[in-house]
């Protein structure tokens, strides 16, 4: 299947690394021509508000509104996906797609920054979590399934085609969040979401 | 149980700061010039080079007080220099929590032999190099993250392109050599052999490396990208300039779309006056940064 990992600023070839591993066809995404025929669509790792700014500027912050395929946010993806951000710049670019209240470094700077293992839901093997920076769950709606919690925080969840962690799955050997994701590619593309246009919608 | 200042962590910082510009601020205003053309952090300086080069005199690390300003007016992570071998200011600005310290030959060096041992902090550390050997002599004491180093405060880019070519071709060639002249090779480097075999064996170092000193365009940015370079510091090249808050985004986006000449051609139109620099080959030895790092 053909995935993209947004590549305008951040750790995108660590993704690209995993979804490689896991035999994706992953393409770089930097303008909104290149989302298109995708099936998913990875944000990685970066600075938040570098990301937005650049995404803005170039238009793929409309293209991704239109953009039916699953998308997955890691740290600063999720910021981006987040209906709310506390503690954003004031133009902070957020697609609310994820119904969930984040806030920016909500785990301290960088020198509170922290590796330590997470308990997925159902899996009795822990994952190492690596937090840079992070942000954290402050809420989480009705709706939205929790898959891994830190002590009382959800730090990875999903809801329809969106999924989001806090930390970073790309940093470590583990494979299984990545797996995750793919999974969710290829249940939407098998349920035929995307047949209906012939792929995705790009605004111009 | 959780786990802090693991290289993990150190270096993962860098991991996110990758295809982005670091840019050189020394008051609150630039910092949000910064902030809002996409820096992915800023860099806190009493001066930025080309002023220590004017100035002259002894360059310390910034005062507390302006970096605290800084770092209460962005939320992007606040970098900060401490001199070569001054292990206490690394440790006030550990105290202050800095998001990275940069040991750094702009500063006037306070030790001639011995560099921070950098593993005893939580904070990360970048450091400078003009070649492969100070690149893994530095990530040995700890640096999680590696610049080259240009010639700070000149807008002239020859030297960076020299330290990253000269980086860069080291690794190609370590990666065609067995393994027993690795040894040999390590000898030349005068740097740890593990550290030598790692990088034949992957073609990279071992953390990110950034480019330094002498970037005053987004295409400069772009060449550096080009030849390599995992992103960019500018220091003086942005405050220095015309317009900084309109050739800061100029290089942002040549930053990450380094490889779109037609990009880089419109984002380089109408940037009014670069600053002016000094040609780096007119300097006398004894006014080069790059040579200050052992």
């Amino acid at each position: 299947m053909d995935v993209g990992v947004l590549a305008v600023q951040g750790d995108f070839r660590e993704h690209r690394a995993k979804l490689q591993r896991l035999g994706a066809h992953v393409a770089e995404v930097r303008l909104p021509e290149h989302l298109h025929g995708l099936d998913g669509l990875v944000i990685p790792g970066g600075e938040s508000t570098t990301i937005g700014k650049l995404m803005r500027a170039y238009g793929l912050d409309d293209a991704l509104r239109s953009f039916e395929g699953t998308v997955f946010g890691t740290c600063a993806g999720m910021i981006l996906l987040a209906r709310d951000v506390i503690d954003g710049v004031p133009d902070q670019l957020a697609f609310g797609t994820l119904d969930i209240v984040v806030r920016r470094n909500g785990y301290g700077r960088q020198v509170a920054s922290f590796e330590t293992d997470v308990t997925l839901v159902g899996d009795p093997v822990p994952l190492r979590g690596v937090f840079i920076r992070a942000p954290r769950i402050e809420e989480v709606a009705a709706g939205v399934e929790v898959l891994a919690e830190l002590d009382d925080d959800a730090v990875l969840v999903r809801r329809g085609r969106y999924l989001a962690a806090s930390f970073h799955p790309e940093l470590t050997d583990d494979l299984r969040v990545h797996e995750m994701f793919l999974a969710s590619v290829g249940r939407s593309r098998s349920a035929g979401l995307h047949a209906s246009n012939g792929g995705l919608r790009v605004r111009a | 149980m959780s786990e802090f200042g693991t290289l993990r962590v150190k270096s993962g910082l860098a991991e996110m700061l990758k295809g982005g510009v670091i840019m050189d601020v020394t008051s609150v205003e630039q910092a949000r010039i910064a902030e809002d053309a996409g820096a992915c952090a800023v860099m806190a300086l009493e001066r930025v080079p080309a002023d220590i080069r004017r100035d002259g005199g002894v360059a310390r690390m910034a005062d507390p007080t302006k970096i605290q300003e800084i770092q209460a007016s962005v939320t992007i992570p606040v970098m900060a220099k401490a001199r070569i071998g001054h292990f206490v200011e690394a440790q006030v600005l550990e105290a202050l929590e800095v998001d990275y310290i940069d040991e750094s030959e702009v500063l006037t060096p306070a030790d001639e032999e011995h560099h921070i041992d950098k593993w005893g902090f939580t904070v990360p550390f970048v450091c400078g190099c003009r070649d492969l050997g100070e690149a893994l002599r530095r990530i040995a004491e700890g640096a999680a993250m590696i610049r080259t180093k240009g010639e700070a405060g000149t807008g002239d880019i020859v030297n960076a392109v020299r330290h990253m070519r000269s980086v860069f071709g080291e690794i190609r060639r370590l990666g065609s050599l067995s393994p027993d002249e690795l040894f040999t090779a390590a000898k030349e480097h005068q740097a740890p052999a593990d550290l030598v075999r790692w990088v034949a064996e992957n073609g990279r170092l071992p953390v990110v490396t950034f480019t330094a000193g002498g970037i005053a365009t987004p295409a400069d940015a772009a060449l550096c990208m080009q030849l390599g370079a995992d992103g960019v510091f500018v220091g003086s090249g942005i405050f220095k300039s015309d317009d900084p808050s309109l050739r800061a985004k100029a290089i942002v986006e040549a930053t990450t779309h380094y490889e779109d000449a037609a990009i880089l051609a419109r984002v380089s139109t109408g940037l009014g006056e670069p600053m002016r620099g000094l040609e780096t080959a007119a300097l006398a030895p004894e006014e080069l940064l790059e040579t200050r790092g052992w």
